[in-house]
């Protein structure tokens, strides 16, 4: 790793960025967040300013997904480059320190930097057996959870794993897995939700915070805003075709050949807030829905557990399972009332008195 | 519980507790009412009925000559938003899909545009003719705790389907998570209130033109 009072910028000249590529760079990055034209000069000027800040990653209950989507699916671009120019001080998966050496780095970080170092968490926090379900160096990830967190200057809860518990969560939960903001109450933690989440989010996030020293705004899920404002369904380039009723049945109809909406094969797009379409994955290229299959909705809460990826919206989660008894014991209490009402009929026949003249003039 | 997981539940348990309580209740009344039967009538018929039974199921649904305009919020209202639920509910291709799952049966689905119009107009509709029934002395004297609730049940689901869709007020997943309890209310109450007149309505009609056809007013 480089010299680490470098600025960015000149890590990314070295890299051969030039500083207009990066101008360029830094005002999409404002225009994406939603944030004013001047934000970019701003963004820029900061960012190329800013020492490397230094960052602590720590993973959880994690597939790596997340650190593989960051460091390797836009890799060599300029999220990678930026990413590559932090000061990444503990990150298991990329550092090359090991064992006590590793820990050292760590502690070491959180000294020379205390309140003022980004903490990303990737992974959900385990909670069972007092969490020991997952530790690091002898330590739980509860443990070193509470230890770093009231140091950090700002939390990043990286994908939906640490976001919202993410699939270690998911029915049964064996592990007890919870989010982070179960464990972090007194500190605003930005959400990047995801499976795995998009990585110009996460730099966007990161510029803003060495721009402005603060977090952006946050939805009440704790995700920004500006890419996490609105469905995959309502920017969709598919969403025309839903508008006319025109549907893909299955994988490999005409429908499908012609691009028409996934709706029906099981899309989340409708109730799935993230900036995959318009954002788009590696580089830009393609994203899931272009390239013929439906939203997971892999960045909402809970995701795993929505009642099956294959099953529309509209479609019922789960098999009926009491419509049979139902229809059974509905048509058993007819046929009771029946025999009810035939009796009480019966009775009133039989009970039915013939009136006479003699009668009506008593 | 978060949205997410509100959406999951009612597209889940709670819709498999409001499918079998309408299912229950509709066997059950429709068998209770089919076979209650009438006593005997011993005095011969005026006339043969023929088809009066028939007849009247179409004929009710034409209004009598003159009523139109002596009663126009009652009649035209009524129309539109009787359609409307019609084609609201079996021409969306969302509901259509929900259709296909639960029965097999689908078919075509208009633009959601279309929908989307037919909805407002609809939503128009039942709130003129709640304001008639306010409005109008006999009609509000005749009317009792039923009319309100039915007519509430009966519009929850396609304002909030609506607000859903126009993303208002909420966002979508708890709009739509709303929308489809609002629908299973429906489905708990609809056999057990007068709402229960979308299975019975044509039964009855046959039923009252055949004794009137027996009774000489043939039709």
């Amino acid at each position: 790793m480089s010299d680490k009072n470098s600025g960015l910028i000149a890590s990314l000249a070295h890299q051969g960025i030039s500083r207009r590529t990066f101008m360029k760079y830094c005002a999409t990055l404002a225009s994406m967040m939603a944030l004013p034209p001047s934000a970019g000069r701003a963004m820029a000027e900061a960012m190329a300013a800013a020492r490397r800040p230094s960052v602590i990653w720590l993973p959880f209950q994690e597939c790596t997904g997340c650190t593989e989507s960051i460091t390797r699916s836009h890799s060599p671009s300029l999220e990678g480059l930026i990413f590559d120019a932090i000061s990444l001080d503990y990150q298991e998966t990329l550092m090359a320190a090991a064992g006590h050496q590793a820990e050292e780095a760590l502690e070491k970080a959180i000294e020379e930097n205390k309140g003022k170092f980004v903490l990303i968490i990737d992974g959900s926090v385990a909670t069972g057996l007092d969490g020991a379900y997952s530790c690091i160096a002898g330590r739980t990830n509860l443990e070193l959870l509470k230890r770093v967190a009231p140091h950090a200057g700002a939390i990043v809860a990286m994908g939906s794993c640490a976001a919202f518990g993410g699939i270690p969560k998911a029915n049964p939960n064996p592990t007890a897995a919870v989010a982070v903001t179960d464990i972090i109450k007194d500190k605003p933690v930005v959400n990047i939700p995801g499976c795995p989440p998009i990585p110009v989010v996460m730099t966007g996030v990161l510029a803003h915070y060495l721009t402005f020293g603060s977090l952006p705004e946050l939805d009440k899920l704790g995700r920004p805003k500006a890419f996490y404002g609105e469905t995959i369904h309502d920017r969709c380039y598919r969403r025309p075709f839903y508008d006319q009723g025109k549907f893909a049945k299955t994988f490999d109809d005409e429908g499908a050949r012609k691009g028409w909406c996934l709706f029906e094969l099981g899309c989340k797009g409708p109730v799935t807030y993230n900036a995959c379409a318009t954002v788009k994955w590696n580089g830009g290229t393609s994203w899931p829905v272009e390239s013929g299959h439906g939203c997971l909705g892999c960045s909402e809460p809970d995701f795993w557990d929505g009642g099956g990826f294959y099953r529309a919206l509209s479609m019922p989660a789960d098999p009926l399972k009491m419509a049979a008894t139902a229809a059974v014991v509905g048509t058993a209490a007819g046929v009771a009332a029946t025999f009810a009402n035939r009796a009480k009929k019966g009775a009133a026949k039989s009970a039915h008195e013939t009136v006479t003249l003699a009668d009506l003039e008593k | 519980m978060n949205e997410m997981q509100f959406l999951t539940w009612v597209r889940g348990p709670g819709l498999d507790i409001a499918i079998g309580i309408f299912l229950l209740g509709v066997l059950w009344r429709l068998i209770e009412i089919y076979t209650l039967g009438r006593k005997q009538d011993v005095a011969p018929g005026r006339q043969r009925d023929g088809a009066s039974g028939l007849h009247t199921v179409f004929r009710r649904s034409v209004p009598p000559p003159g009523m139109v305009r002596k009663s126009p919020v009652t009649y035209i209202g009524g129309y539109v938003f009787h359609i409307g639920l019609a084609i609201i509910v079996f021409l969306f291709a969302p509901h259509i899909a929900l259709i296909r799952d639960l029965t097999g049966l689908s078919w075509p689905g208009l633009p959601s545009q279309f929908v989307d119009l037919v909805t407002v107009v609809t939503m128009a509709a039942m709130v003129v003719v709640l304001f008639d029934r306010i409005n109008k002395p006999a009609k509000r004297y005749l009317s009792t705790f039923q009319d309100w609730f039915t007519w509430t049940l009966t519009f929850l689901p396609v304002l909030t389907g609506w607000m859903a869709v126009q993303h208002l007020l909420l966002p979508y997943t708890t709009m739509l998570a709303l929308h489809i309890l609002s629908v299973e209310l429906l489905l708990i109450f609809l056999p057990f209130t007068k709402l229960f007149h979308t299975f019975t309505v044509f039964g009855s009609r046959w039923y009252l033109g055949k004794i009137n056809g027996h009774r000489g007013v043939p039709v």
